[in-house]
C-alpha cells in the first residue's frame, strides 16, 4: 500500500499542528507556503494563549466556563459543540505545547505562569515574554523540520496556491500551485486537501496583519465553491500602533497586566501625560465597566475607543485620533520580563520608550471570525466525534480548512488569546477525520483533471500577463480597495454606507480587470502575484459588504447604530422594570431572526449569493451581552426570571 | 466632521522644519541567479514616518525610474513589517538590517536624502534585493534544532523551569532566522549551487544541501544548539547536536570576530551562545577521548 499524500496550504500555527500529527501518523505531507513557514504571520500574534489551569481550576473554573466565555463573548454566534471539544482540548495543549520546549514564562516555583485576557475574570492565558505566537510557531516549525529530515514532510515554501482540482464526483482530489520564483506551475496529487491559510486582513489595505494575509487562498477556495460563513464579522483590534505601511498590534496583554487606558478629561490637553493629575484624566474603560475594566471584550473596547475619539471629541491629539495605553506606573522589571517584545516594536517605530511615557493607540483591523464555512459531527456529550472525517471539512469532499480560515470558532467575536488555541486544535484535531475520510488518490499529476487544471491556470497567467498597458496599477487599485471596506466595514456600519460601498467596489473590479503590469516577465514576478491576489479581494470584498448590508442587528463585532438596543432610560423602578420586559421581548425577537450564521456562495454573475444557517445553542442558551449596559442588571433579573420559567414549564410539560 | 475615515489617516502631519522634498534610492538591482548586477536609481516625495517598506511599496507603485523610464518594481521580501518573521533583511547604507524598522528619518542622520539598498551578499540573489535564506533552515536541521518529543499525544505538563532557566532561553528562543548575523560574519560565506544543464530539481537540491554542510553553520544554528542542549528534554540528545557542532564547519569556524552579535536585531547574546558551545566542545572532545 502507498502511502497517503495530503496537501496543506499554509504553514502558521494550524497548518504546521495539522502537519506535525499527519506525518506522525504516517501520512506523506506536502506544505505549501507563500513565505518560510517559519516566517507566516502566527508569529505577529503576542498576548498568549487561553486554558483553565491547575490555579483557576481551583478558583471554581473548568473547561465549561472556558467555552461559556468564548460563546458568550463571540455573541453566540458559532456553533457549540467544536468551542466545547475546543475548551476541553486546551489544557493538553498547553501541556503539549510546553512539552514541544516553547519558554512560558514561569512563576518562582517553576510553574507555567498566567495573566488575565479579555471577557474573562480568570487568568487563563499562558504566555511566552509578548511573543507567544513566535514561540508557538517556532516549537511546531521546529518538530515539522525534524518529520521533513525524516522524509515524511516536504515544503513547498515561497509557492502560491492557485486552485482546488475537484473531480466529477465533486472531490477534491489535489491542487495547482505555481512556484513564485521560476513562475512555474504545478499539479499536487492528494487524497485530501487542507487549507490553513490564514487571514484576509489586506482587504483593508492596512491591518494588524502581515503582507501575506490577503485572503487569495481562500478566494480561490470560495471561487471553485466553498461555502463561506460569516463573513461579515472583522475584529477590530482595540489597541494597535498607526504606521504609513502598517497598523502595529499592541497586544491586550499590556491590558492583562495592568495597563490602563484613558484620556485628558480636557480636549486635546497641551500638557505632558505625566503631568495630567489623575482626577483629570478619564479612565473610561474602568469608569463604564466597573467589573471587566480595561479587559472588555474586544469589540465593547474598540467602539468606547472609537466613540470617545469621535464622538466624545476626547482624542489625546487633534490631528489624529488616538488614546493613551499607560503602562508607566507598572515597574520596569515587570514590563521587560513579561511585555518586552511588544514594549520593543513600540519603541523601535515610534522612537519613544513606553515604560517612560503612555503609548498613543487607535483600533486597526485584526482578525476574520468568519471564514470557510466547514462541517463537525457532534457526539451523545456534546462535543465532537474525534476521527469523523466531517470535522473541519468544507461542503467539498476532500478539501478542509482549519485556523483562521475557518469560520467555526469565534462567533461574533473572538476573546484575546482564542486564536492560538483555536489554530492549533483545528490543527491537530483534524488530522484523523482528515485520514479517515481520505479516500486513496489513484490519479497521479499527469492525470486529464490535472493536465486540464494546470492549463487552465497558464491560461490565466498569460492573459494577465499579456494585458495591454493600461492607465492604474494593482497597488493603487488595492489602497482604494482598502480605503473604502476601511471607511464603511470595520467599527459603525450603516446601511447607506454599505450599499454605496458595494457599487464602489464593483467598479473598482472593474478597474482592476484593466490594470496593467509593471512586470511581464517570467521570473520572481512579485507584480503579477499581487495582482492575482488584489483581484482574489474582490469576491471576499463583495462578500463581507453584502453579509454587513442584510444583517440589520448589533452582534459582536458588527455594529449598526441603526439597531442598536441601548440601555435603560427610566430610573423609577416600575418602569425600569417594564422597559426591561421590552428590551427582552426585543432580544428574543431579534434572536430568533438573527441568530444565524451568514453563509455566501459565489454566485456565477460573480456576486454573492447569501443565506442563513441555524446555530447549534444547544449547549448553552443565548443570551443578552449585557457587558456595562445601562441597567444591565434590571435585564439580566428579568432575563433570569424569564429563563427560570422556561425551564419550569419544560420540567412540567 | 471626524468619520471613520480618520482610520485611515490618523498619522500625524510631523513638522519636520527640515525634511526633504524627495528621498532619492540607489538599488543594486539583479535580474535574475546567473545575471550582472546594475545599480538603479529612483526618487518617491518624502512623507512623514516613513521605514525602508514604505519607501519600496512606493517604488513598486510608481515603477519608473528616475529618469522617467518604465522599470520593473523592485522585487524583495516583506512580510510582517514589525520585525519578528525575518524576511526582509538587507544591506541599508552599507549596513545589514530589517527594511521594516529601518526609519527614514534615522537613515537621513546617516545620509541626508539618499537611502542606498543592496541584497545580502553571503546569500545567492534570487532577484534584486530577493536572496536565497534556504541555508539558514538548513542549518538549524543540521544542529537538529527541536525538542524530541516521542509524540504528540498528551503526556501533561512539560519538566518544571525555574524563572532563571527561562529567562536564559527566551532571548535565544527570538532568534527570527533573518541571516543577519551570518551576513556580517567574515567565516560565513557565500555558497551559490547553479543548476547544472538537464540537472533536475531534485538532483540540484541534493548537491545544494551537501554543500551546505561542508560550510560554516553560521552564529543563529549555534545558538540555537545551545538553547536546545539546555533544555531539560532537549539535552537528551544534546550528543547529537555535539557531534554537529565539533563537526566539518562547526565552532571551529568561528574567528570571534563578535559581528553577529553587533548586527543581531534582536540583541540576542550570540557571542555567550558560541562561547558556552566553545567549552562544551571542549568538554565533549575530552569526555569522548576517554570514554573511547
Amino acid at each position: 500500500m502507498t502511502q497517503p499524500r495530503v496537501l496543506v496550504i499554509g504553514g502558521g500555527l494550524a497548518g504546521l499542528s495539522a502537519t506535525m500529527r499527519l506525518a506522525e501518523l504516517g501520512v506523506h505531507v506536502d506544505l505549501v507556503s507563500l513565505v518560510p513557514v517559519k516566517r507566516s504571520h502566527s508569529v505577529c500574534a503576542q498576548g498568549g494563549i487561553n486554558s483553565v489551569n491547575a490555579v483557576t481550576r481551583q478558583q471554581g473554573d473548568n473547561e465549561w466556563k472556558h467555552f461559556d466565555d468564548t460563546v458568550y463573548g463571540g455573541d453566540f454566534l458559532q456553533h457549540q459543540p467544536p468551542v466545547k471539544e475546543m475548551a476541553e482540548w486546551a489544557p493538553r495543549i498547553i501541556d503539549l505545547m510546553d512539552r514541544l520546549g516553547v519558554p512560558f514564562n514561569r512563576t518562582p516555583e517553576g510553574f507555567r505562569d498566567q495573566r488575565r485576557f479579555g471577557g474573562t475574570l480568570y487568568k487563563r492565558t499562558s504566555f511566552a515574554g509578548a511573543t507567544t505566537g513566535q514561540q508557538l510557531l517556532y516549537a511546531l516549525d521546529e518538530q515539522v523540520r525534524r518529520w521533513e529530515g525524516e522524509g515524511r514532510v516536504k515544503k513547498w515554501e515561497f509557492w502560491d496556491f492557485l486552485e482546488p482540482v475537484v473531480d466529477d464526483d465533486g472531490r477534491c482530489i489535489g491542487a495547482v500551485c505555481q512556484d513564485m520564483v521560476t513562475m512555474k506551475f504545478k499539479a499536487f496529487s492528494a487524497d485530501a486537501v487542507i487549507l490553513a491559510s490564514g487571514g484576509c486582513g489586506l482587504l483593508y489595505g492596512r491591518s494588524t496583519m502581515s503582507m501575506i494575509c490577503t485572503g487569495s487562498a481562500v478566494s480561490r477556495a470560495y471561487k471553485a465553491g466553498v461555502k463561506y460563513g460569516n463573513a461579515e464579522f472583522i475584529q477590530v483590534h482595540p489597541t494597535a500602533v498607526p504606521g504609513a505601511d502598517k497598523l502595529r498590534l499592541m497586544s491586550e496583554s499590556a491590558r492583562g497586566e495592568g495597563g490602563r487606558v484613558w484620556v485628558p478629561r480636557k480636549p486635546q490637553d497641551a500638557r505632558d501625560p505625566k503631568d495630567i493629575p489623575v482626577d483629570e484624566r478619564y479612565y473610561f474603560l474602568e469608569e463604564r465597566y466597573p467589573e471587566y475594566g480595561n479587559l472588555v471584550p474586544r469589540d465593547i473596547a474598540t467602539r468606547e475607543i472609537f466613540d470617545i475619539c469621535t464622538t466624545d471629541g476626547l482624542s489625546v491629539e487633534k490631528d489624529r485620533l488616538c488614546v493613551y495605553l499607560d503602562l508607566t506606573h507598572i515597574p520596569r522589571e515587570t514590563l521587560d520580563r513579561k511585555l518586552g517584545g511588544i514594549l520593543e516594536i513600540y519603541e523601535k517605530f515610534q522612537g519613544v520608550d513606553p515604560r517612560n511615557a503612555p503609548m498613543k493607540i487607535f483600533p486597526a483591523v485584526h482578525y476574520s471570525m468568519g471564514g470557510l464555512w466547514v462541517d463537525y459531527e457532534k457526539n451523545e456529550n456534546g462535543g465532537l466525534v474525534e476521527g469523523s472525517p466531517r470535522n473541519q471539512q468544507t461542503n467539498i469532499q476532500g478539501l478542509y480548512a482549519i485556523g483562521e480560515c475557518d469560520y467555526q470558532y469565534h462567533g461574533a467575536n473572538r476573546l484575546g488569546a482564542n486564536s492560538l488555541l483555536s489554530c492549533i486544535f483545528s490543527g491537530l484535531f483534524c488530522a484523523s477525520g482528515v485520514i479517515a475520510g481520505g479516500k486513496k488518490n489513484t490519479r497521479d499529476e499527469t492525470s486529464p483533471d490535472f493536465i486540464a487544471a494546470v492549463k487552465k491556470q497558464e491560461e490565466i497567467h498569460q492573459a494577465i500577463l499579456s494585458r495591454p498597458a493600461g492607465e492604474s496599477n494593482p497597488y493603487d487599485i488595492h489602497r482604494q480597495l482598502g480605503d473604502i471596506m476601511t471607511r464603511t466595514a470595520t467599527v459603525v456600519r450603516r446601511n447607506d454606507q454599505l450599499t454605496q460601498a458595494y457599487d464602489d467596489v464593483c467598479q473598482l473590479e472593474n478597474v482592476w480587470q484593466h490594470c496593467s503590469l509593471s512586470d511581464t516577465g517570467n521570473w520572481t514576478n512579485q507584480n503579477v502575484v499581487f495582482t492575482k491576489a488584489v483581484g482574489d479581494m474582490f469576491p471576499l470584498a463583495k462578500l463581507m459588504l453584502k453579509g454587513a448590508l442584510l444583517r440589520d442587528e448589533c452582534r459582536g463585532a458588527h455594529y449598526k447604530p441603526d439597531f442598536s438596543m441601548p440601555g435603560i432610560e427610566a430610573t423609577e423602578p416600575v418602569e425600569q422594570r417594564a422597559e426591561a420586559e421590552r428590551w427582552c421581548d426585543r432580544f428574543e425577537a431579534n434572536t430568533k431572526k438573527w441568530l444565524k450564521s451568514t453563509i455566501g456562495v459565489h454566485g456565477n454573475d460573480g456576486h454573492p449569493v447569501i443565506t442563513y444557517e441555524d446555530v447549534d445553542t444547544t449547549l448553552i442558551p443565548p443570551r443578552p451581552r449585557l457587558y456595562g449596559l445601562v441597567g444591565g442588571e434590571v435585564i439580566e433579573q428579568v432575563w433570569k426570571e424569564r429563563t427560570e420559567k422556561a425551564t419550569e414549564t419544560a420540567t412540567v410539560g | 466632521m471626524i468619520t471613520a475615515s480618520t482610520l485611515l489617516n490618523s498619522e500625524t502631519i510631523a513638522e519636520h522644519e527640515q525634511s526633504p522634498q524627495e528621498i532619492r534610492v540607489r538599488v543594486l538591482r539583479q535580474d535574475a541567479p546567473g545575471e550582472e548586477s546594475y545599480w538603479q536609481q529612483f526618487a518617491i516625495p518624502y512623507e512623514p514616518n516613513m521605514n525602508v517598506i514604505s519607501v519600496l511599496q512606493r517604488i513598486a507603485a510608481i515603477s519608473k525610474a528616475q529618469d522617467g523610464r518604465k522599470v520593473a518594481p523592485v522585487a524583495w521580501d516583506c512580510a510582517c513589517l514589525e520585525e519578528i518573521c525575518g524576511s526582509c533583511a538587507m544591506l541599508i547604507n552599507g549596513r545589514v538590517r530589517m527594511a521594516c524598522s529601518s526609519l527614514v528619518d534615522n537613515l537621513f542622520k546617516e545620509t541626508p536624502g539618499e537611502i542606498e539598498l543592496r541584497p545580502l551578499t553571503k546569500f545567492p540573489v534570487v532577484r534584486d534585493l530577493s536572496v536565497d535564506r534556504e541555508r539558514i533552515f538548513h542549518s538549524l536541521q543540521r544542529v537538529k534544532a527541536w525538542v524530541p518529543v516521542d509524540d504528540s499525544y498528551d503526556h501533561g505538563p512539560g519538566p518544571r523551569i525555574s524563572p532563571e532557566e527561562q529567562e536564559d532561553a527566551y532571548p535565544l528562543t527570538t532568534c527570527i532566522s533573518c541571516g543577519c548575523c551570518m551576513e556580517a560574519c567574515p567565516q560565513f560565506n557565500k555558497i551559490e549551487v547553479v543548476q547544472r544543464e538537464e540537472e533536475s530539481d531534485e538532483e540540484l537540491e541534493s548537491r545544494k544541501q551537501s554543500a551546505y554542510d561542508q560550510q560554516f553553520l553560521g552564529p543563529h544554528a549555534i545558538s540555537q544548539a545551545v538553547r536546545f542542549n539546555s533544555h531539560p528534554t532537549g539535552s537528551m540528545n544534546a550528543d547529537e547536536r555535539m557531534q554537529s557542532l565539533t563537526g566539518q564547519g562547526g565552532i571551529q569556524m568561528c574567528g570571534n570576530a563578535q559581528n553577529c552579535v553587533a548586527v543581531c536585531p534582536k540583541s540576542i547574546p550570540l557571542t555567550r551562545s558560541i562561547a558556552r558551545a566553545g567549552r562544551a566542545a571542549t568538554v565533549w572532545a575530552i569526555k569522548k577521548f576517554f570514554d573511547r
